[in-house]
């Protein structure tokens, strides 16, 4: 059993927990993935290593509720254990294969949205204690939703916060921040990582390719096993069939086809509905809805 | 009972009719007095044949003895010198094509029903508490085995009997292999038979540690410098699986063999109370003709699709087990044989609509003695399906040769180990089952794992 030491709500159902999981703290790496599955009956869910503490054995998890599972695990409390927390799966960020040198030479902007700030969070950390400064863009549609700000600030060379509705910081999206950024104020980049919501990732990557900046995203398709028994997180990146679990998470955002990941995270749509209802209304709801089928 | 000597006595099962609509169990098994009576069909051959169409040698006329005169926690304790899962074997075992092929009965009736015998055994011995025997003491010694599927299993237990410290580490949350998430309830029932037999193997003494990755959590090197292992036996199995490369194969809707079965089984989706979710599909093509495509079409069968087999040779060349085929066409399942798909089509949202297909011929035989097929010009015609299952084999996960280094793989990425004691080419690393041979069967897994066992217990004991 894998105990829950913290809990933490952040902003907009996000939740963050340490969890008691000394083998996997012992070696992940940022950029890798955890599975947790919190019972018997529960589902095998990915998550991100968004901290870790190798002497204590903790690894922390930053999870938004998007549907039965995550609600169910925000339910968790401190004290409580989830069964199952196996990891750490997938590979490490590939810029932890290159060499201080070679990443003193990059000239590195991150860009993150939503939950997808918490994992960021620890490769930046890695980067500052290796003495690399590196820029972040978070990316919000409104203040109220943001996650993380303080601490990332802390390490960041340099944060810009864009909110949609401009309620705090730069008014616009993440892809508009990254023109200011490059266009109206002259820097330069010799590499983006973008870790958010797919649909981000996506336009973010279409604006990198047009500004010539190679970049890395984090897939995250529908997994099962997470060890590459599946295929179910198959995307295809150039010609070739990727499976994200074993070759990724992490891969070169102009290569990867965004649009048939986004139909591929859809498959399970109106499964997950029934799924939803059932843990709202359980035996209550016979269909007729109209949102059941 | 009355007995035709030359007629196996028959086995019950559940109908097709009914069973096509559950997950129990379809083989019922005999009871006390049928599987006596069958094992008076036994001829106690001096010279026995059967035992050399084993692949662990289990001393056949020896346990159906045992059961002829009524012994049947005897008959097991003879069996459990051989082989850890019995129960498991004598339900899945091609018994057709090992241990009965070679039966003397065969010759001019039926052979004796060897598997159902053993499975009898078996299942008794589980139902009256009888376990297998603990070692007197502990060696001292400490062996790590990576997965828990039957090769593992099988030199886990082996090596504890001989008084080893062993421990199975398992990436999933549960220990079995291909017997937990692969191959279904109704074949192989999962709680009844192969929990059971995986406690058998704990009661042994071995330990079973999950949700561990090797290669990621931990590597072997470590395994063997840091956490005091003397020798690692890697029985991690083939589990990666093989897509067609045709136009639409990632379109919603299709599926690898592998994820539709750990879906159903591992994560027990057809059952409501658990999460993780299945798309019974209405319409089914399961490509393959193995018995992970019979076992992913009678699956998809009970949960409520018709289901069509596409195989791209006849009906002959069909790998799956004859008795596999046979249920699966008594439920309902259509084959469209000497058929191969050539795409999948999908609505605008990207889920699948239909699969072109075009007829196939048997030409010439290839490198594998089988008439290879040939497309027929111009046949192509689609079939209307709403789900895909992919049932093209699978090959060992890289995981683990890609993170020990010295340990020898082949152009297959099976890891290369000698056959007889299953030594790698690493020292203190041994490996056995689908991880060396490539997808094979379970009864040859757990011959690979005796045989490392044995190779291990040399090994330490110089
Ligand atoms: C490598 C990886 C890392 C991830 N890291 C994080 C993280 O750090 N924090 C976080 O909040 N989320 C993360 N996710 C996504 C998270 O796993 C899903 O949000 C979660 O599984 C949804 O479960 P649910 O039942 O609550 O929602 P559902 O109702 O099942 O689904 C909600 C949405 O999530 C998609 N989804 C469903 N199951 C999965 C799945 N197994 N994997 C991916 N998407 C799925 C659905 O298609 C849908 O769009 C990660 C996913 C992957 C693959
Ligand atoms: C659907 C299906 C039906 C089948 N039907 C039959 C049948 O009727 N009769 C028959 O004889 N054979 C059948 N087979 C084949 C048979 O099941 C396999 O040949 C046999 O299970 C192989 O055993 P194994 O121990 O080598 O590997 P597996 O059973 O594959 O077990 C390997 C285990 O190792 C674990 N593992 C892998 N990598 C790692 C790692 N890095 N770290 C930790 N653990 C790891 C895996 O999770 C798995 O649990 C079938 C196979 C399938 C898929
Ligand atoms: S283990 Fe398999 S091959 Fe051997 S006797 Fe039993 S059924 Fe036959
Ligand atoms: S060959 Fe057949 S008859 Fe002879 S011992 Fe074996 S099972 Fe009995
Ligand atoms: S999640 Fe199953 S192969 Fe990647």
């Amino acid at each position: 059993m894998f105990k829950i030491l913290k809990k933490e709500y952040l902003a907009n159902n996000i939740w963050l927990m340490d969890i008691e999981a000394p083998r996997v703290a012992k070696t992940c790496q940022p950029g890798q993935f955890v599975i947790v599955k919190m019972d018997e009956k529960g589902e095998r869910i990915p998550l991100t290593v968004c901290d870790y503490d190798r002497e204590k054995g903790i690894v922390t998890i930053v999870f938004q509720t998007v549907g039965a599972s995550t609600e169910e695990m925000a339910e968790y409390e401190e004290g409580e254990s989830f069964m199952d927390f196996v990891g750490p799966l997938g590979c490490p960020s590939e810029l932890l294969g290159m060499t201080e040198e070679e990443l003193k030479k990059e000239k590195l902007l991150f860009v993150c949205g939503g939950v997808g700030t918490a994992p960021v969070y620890p490769q930046v950390k890695w980067m500052k204690q290796h003495g690399i400064d590196v820029d972040v863009i978070i990316g919000a549609r409104t203040k109220d939703i943001l996650i993380m700000e303080e601490p990332m600030r802390e390490i960041a060379a340099n944060l810009y916060i864009a909110t949609d509705d401009g309620s705090y910081g730069f008014k616009g999206n993440a892809c508009d921040q990254i023109n200011e950024l490059v266009k109206n104020q002259g820097k330069e980049y010799t590499r983006v990582i973008a870790i958010g919501p797919m649909i981000m990732m996506k336009f973010v990557a279409l604006l990198t390719k047009e500004l010539n900046i190679p970049t890395i995203v984090s897939m995250n398709p529908i997994m099962v096993d997470g060890t590459g028994m599946c295929g179910a997180c198959r995307l295809q990146v150039g010609d070739e069939i990727k499976f994200a679990c074993v070759d990724g998470p992490e891969f070169d955002g102009h290569l990867v086809d965004f649009d048939q990941a986004m139909q591929r995270q859809r498959m399970y749509k109106t499964e997950e509905g029934r799924a939803i209802l059932r843990r709202k209304e359980g035996d209550t709801h016979h269909g007729g809805c109209g949102n059941c089928n | 009972m009355e007995v035709d000597v030359l007629k196996r006595v028959p086995v019950r099962e559940q109908e097709p009719e009914v069973r096509a609509a559950n997950f129990e169990e379809v083989c019922l098994g005999y009871d006390k007095e049928e599987a006596m009576a069958e094992a008076v069909r036994c001829l106690q051959c001096k010279n026995p044949q059967c035992v050399k169409g084993c692949p662990v040698n289990i001393d056949i006329p020896g346990f159906i003895k045992e059961i002829a005169e009524g012994n049947t926690a005897e008959a097991y304790q003879v069996i459990s010198r051989y082989s850890a899962l019995p129960a498991v074997c004598g339900r899945v075992c091609p018994q057709e094509s090992q241990c009965e092929a070679k039966c003397i009965r065969g010759i001019k009736g039926d052979a004796v029903s060897i598997g159902k015998l053993e499975r009898f055994a078996a299942d008794t011995a589980r139902e009256e508490g009888i376990k297998p025997q603990k070692a007197e003491s502990l060696n001292g010694k400490k062996v790590a085995v990576i997965g828990s599927g039957p090769a593992g299993l099988t030199c886990a237990g082996d090596l504890a009997k001989l008084g080893y410290d062993v421990t199975i580490f398992e990436a999933l949350h549960k220990a079995g292999g291909v017997l937990s998430y692969g191959i279904p309830e109704f074949r192989l029932p999962k709680t009844k038979v192969v929990d059971a037999e995986i406690d058998n193997v704990k009661s042994l003494g071995v330990k079973i540690e999950t949700n561990v990755v090797i290669g990621k959590a931990t590597t072997i090197d470590e395994l063997l410098d840091e956490e005091g292992f003397d020798a690692v036996f890697i029985g991690s199995g083939a589990g990666l699986p093989k897509f067609m490369g045709i136009p639409g194969e990632n379109a919603n809707g299709v599926f690898s063999a592998n994820e539709y079965l750990t879906r159903s089984n591992l994560m027990q989706a057809f059952d409501d109370s658990y999460a993780t979710p299945i798309i019974a599909g209405k319409k089914v093509a399961v490509v393959g003709g193995g018995n992970v495509a019979m076992d992913a079409a009678r699956t998809a069968l009970r949960l409520g699709a018709e289901v069509h087999i596409v195989y791209r040779r006849s009906e002959e060349e069909l790998p799956a087990r004859v008795e596999e085929v046979h249920h699966a066409k008594e439920e309902g399942i259509i084959f469209d044989l000497l058929t191969n798909p050539v795409e999948i089509h999908t609505d605008g949202e990207g889920n699948v609509t239909g699969m072109t297909c075009i007829r196939m011929e048997l030409g010439e035989p290839d490198d594998s003695g089988r008439r290879r097929p040939v497309e027929v010009p111009g046949s192509e015609f689609t079939l209307e399906v709403d789900t895909v299952i992919m049932s093209l084999g699978t090959s060992p996960n890289p995981l683990i040769s890609s993170t020990t280094e010295g340990l020898e793989t082949n152009k297959w990425k099976c890891i290369v180990a000698e056959e007889e004691n299953g030594q790698t080419s690493k020292a203190k690393v041994y490996a056995g089952g689908d991880a060396v041979t490539g997808a094979a069967t379970v009864i040859l897994a757990m011959g690979a794992g005796k045989a490392a066992a044995k190779g291990i217990h040399e090994f330490l004991s110089k």
